[in-house]
């Protein structure tokens, strides 16, 4: 199919779906006047329930559980896949790898001193940031999954402000999957203790504690720091993966 | 005017479409898939706002408050989560694809194939 003749089907296509769907949303409720039941419920006992002032995180963790653990294993699955994609690539150029002798040194970009500097300074702070959107899930803007990022994110700034062999020495591959590992498990873990303590997969069996104070909100931080250690895990995973492919890729010449 | 988010949706959703289909790159193609798939976290919010309420954390403000739907926020959380996961599956394939077809233009690969 030309390019023109997709074009042109993508016009039609558009402007019918696009009037489909313009139609449809004249169907929503007004902006700014939603009435939906459960969360109007949610707003009205989840402070009480379950001591966490932050609903939208109770919401996710403890009311929607359930359903949190299957997006954690979603980005689990994803990780997996993408590591599996593309280590099949690095095991076909082992052999080119082992000739050269210093191939990551050799790609390494000249960063100013500045940049370096300024980055390095920005590691430590950004390490504490990820850990306190992370416990702090039941009290402000934040959780696992943000937070997680947060921290995965500062392992990159080690790659932008050094080298790629320090990066190498910061981030010991057994451990970043061992945690991405263990928040996967550790997620599943604290849902057994429900069934252990004589309830529901998930049951909060924890004292609730004081709304608004940091050891409130019963599993829930639990939950938050299980999640936050897997999402760092699984994004500095996929992160280094995708670094080894384009050293590899630099080292053909090609690129 | 209240309309206006309902129609950013839209409109995100058919621009990504557009780049989807006007694509000469895979990363690109990707990017914007990524701008399809924000159209609906603007939708999802969106639909969950409630004029004049504050967000759902009830911290400093007091509890009769309304505030803003949580479950859709929740939702929107899950969405982004799902997007991160399908954007790095297609990069790690569009990796793929440069090393098999010497090439990340969607029209090439289709005409390499066979």
């Amino acid at each position: 199919m030309s390019r023109r003749v997709r074009s042109g089907l993508f016009l039609v296509a558009a402007v019918v779906f696009g009037s489909l769907f313009i139609w449809g949303l004249l169907g929503l409720p007004a902006f700014g006047d939603y009435q939906g039941p459960y969360g109007i419920v949610l707003e009205d006992v989840a402070v009480e329930e379950r001591a966490g002032v932050n609903i939208v995180v109770s919401t996710t963790f403890d009311y929607r559980g359930f359903d949190t653990l299957g997006e954690e294993y979603i980005l689990f699955a994803a990780a997996l896949g993408a590591v599996v994609l593309l280590r099949q690539q690095r095991g076909e150029q082992k052999d080119e790898e082992e000739e050269q002798d210093h191939p990551a040194d050799r790609q390494r970009r000249d960063t100013s001193d500045a940049l370096r500097l300024l980055g390095l300074g920005l590691v430590g702070p950004l390490v504490v940031l990820g850990i306190y959107v992370i416990v702090h899930g039941a009290l402000t803007p934040g959780g696992g999954f943000q937070g997680g990022i947060v921290l995965a994110s500062a392992f990159v700034l080690v790659h932008v402000a050094g080298r790629y062999l320090i990066l190498k020495r910061v981030r010991p591959m057994p451990l970043v999957e061992i945690t991405e590992a263990g928040g996967a498990a550790g997620f599943v873990l604290i849902g057994l203790g429900g069934l252990i303590a004589g309830s529901t997969f998930l049951f909060n069996f924890l004292p609730l504690g004081e709304p608004g104070t940091l050891l409130s909100a019963g599993m829930i931080p639990l939950l938050n720091i299980s999640v936050g250690l897997e999402v760092a895990g699984a994004v500095v995973l996929l992160f280094s993966e995708f670094l080894e492919q384009w050293l590899l890729r630099g080292r053909g010449g090609d690129a | 005017m209240s309309f206006l988010p309902y129609a950013v949706a839209a409109w995100l959703l058919l621009i990504g479409l557009y780049g989807v289909v006007t694509s000469r790159h895979l990363v690109h193609l990707i990017v914007c898939l990524t701008v399809v798939q924000s159209s609906s976290y603007v939708l999802l919010l969106a639909i969950g706002y409630r004029t004049g309420a504050e967000a759902p954390i009830y911290k400093d403000i007091p509890p009769e408050t309304p505030v803003v739907d949580p479950v859709v926020q929740a939702l929107t959380l899950t969405d982004v989560v799902v997007e991160a996961t399908v954007a790095t599956l297609l990069l790690a394939l569009a990796v793929q694809a440069q090393k098999r077809f010497g090439t990340v233009d969607p029209d090439e690969i289709a005409t390499l194939k066979g």
